[in-house]
């Protein structure tokens, strides 16, 4: 019973991948381009900076990175807990 | 973790000082180049392993110390979430300094060009602060998790 409800599962689920994969646009053609029409069109003149992926992730996208730093903090602190009782 | 041989010790005296200028390279110059904060982060916490791995973590607790590094890893954490405060007369993280003609000020110059330091208003701040903070954070995460692997080896031969 296991076994059938998980081949029943894992068809419907491959099948679904399968359908998005074959229904997938072709490289470098995006539905939607907007968005970064704008970024290649105005970042350098906005921001200043040459490196259009910088000025994202630290003008546009500054928030996403504040998140970034702040996982990195998160995980020194919980390591530094698990390794406190550790003497010389 | 003992230190290697003299070879090994040699190679990494002479290795050190280039892996650090070469990450603090990638982290000014994020603005400009591939690269940024984290990337250059990276690369100056790896010069930190290889002294770890070479010199042996008694050893290398003379010249990496980890209250340095988490003071370093603190700082700079505080002075990205200051930097986007600053520009909180208009939004948070705006680039207030961007295109005013006084510090990073400069406007970008479009096409292939060999790059004004001078350009991106906050962008390169912030990027010596997530470096700063990135690299700090690698080396206490190699200090701290190298000596525990030292107290284990010693709890197991006694």
């Amino acid at each position: 019973m296991k076994k059938i409800i998980f081949a029943v599962a894992f068809l419907i689920f491959a099948s679904f991948l399968l359908v998005s994969a074959i229904n997938m646009r072709t490289f470098g053609d995006p539905a939607i381009s907007d968005m970064d029409d704008y970024f290649i069109e105005n970042a350098q003149k906005e921001t200043g900076a040459n490196n259009v992926v910088t000025s994202i992730v630290f003008d546009y996208r500054g928030f996403d990175t504040l998140g970034e730093a702040t996982v990195l903090f998160t995980a020194v602190v919980g390591i530094v807990a698990l390794f406190r009782g550790v003497k010389k | 973790m003992k230190g290697m041989s003299k070879i090994v010790k040699t190679v990494a005296n002479f290795v050190y000082g280039f892996i650090i200028i070469f990450g603090f390279y990638i982290i000014v110059h994020g603005h400009l180049t591939p690269g940024g904060g984290f990337q250059g982060g990276a690369v100056v916490a790896s010069a930190f392993a290889l002294a770890l791995v070479s010199y042996g973590s008694v050893n290398s607790q003379k010249f990496l110390k980890k209250d340095i590094f988490s003071l370093f890893e603190s700082f700079g954490l505080t002075l990205f979430i200051v930097l986007a405060f600053s520009g909180l007369g208009i939004t948070f993280f705006y680039n207030f300094l961007a295109n005013s003609g006084n510090w990073f000020g400069d406007a970008a110059v479009i096409g292939t060009n060999p790059g004004n330091m001078n350009t991106g208003g906050l962008i390169p701040l912030m990027n010596i602060a997530v470096g700063l903070e990135v690299l700090s954070a690698l080396g206490v995460i190699v200090l701290v998790m190298a000596k525990g692997a030292e107290f284990t080896r010693k709890k197991e031969n006694s």
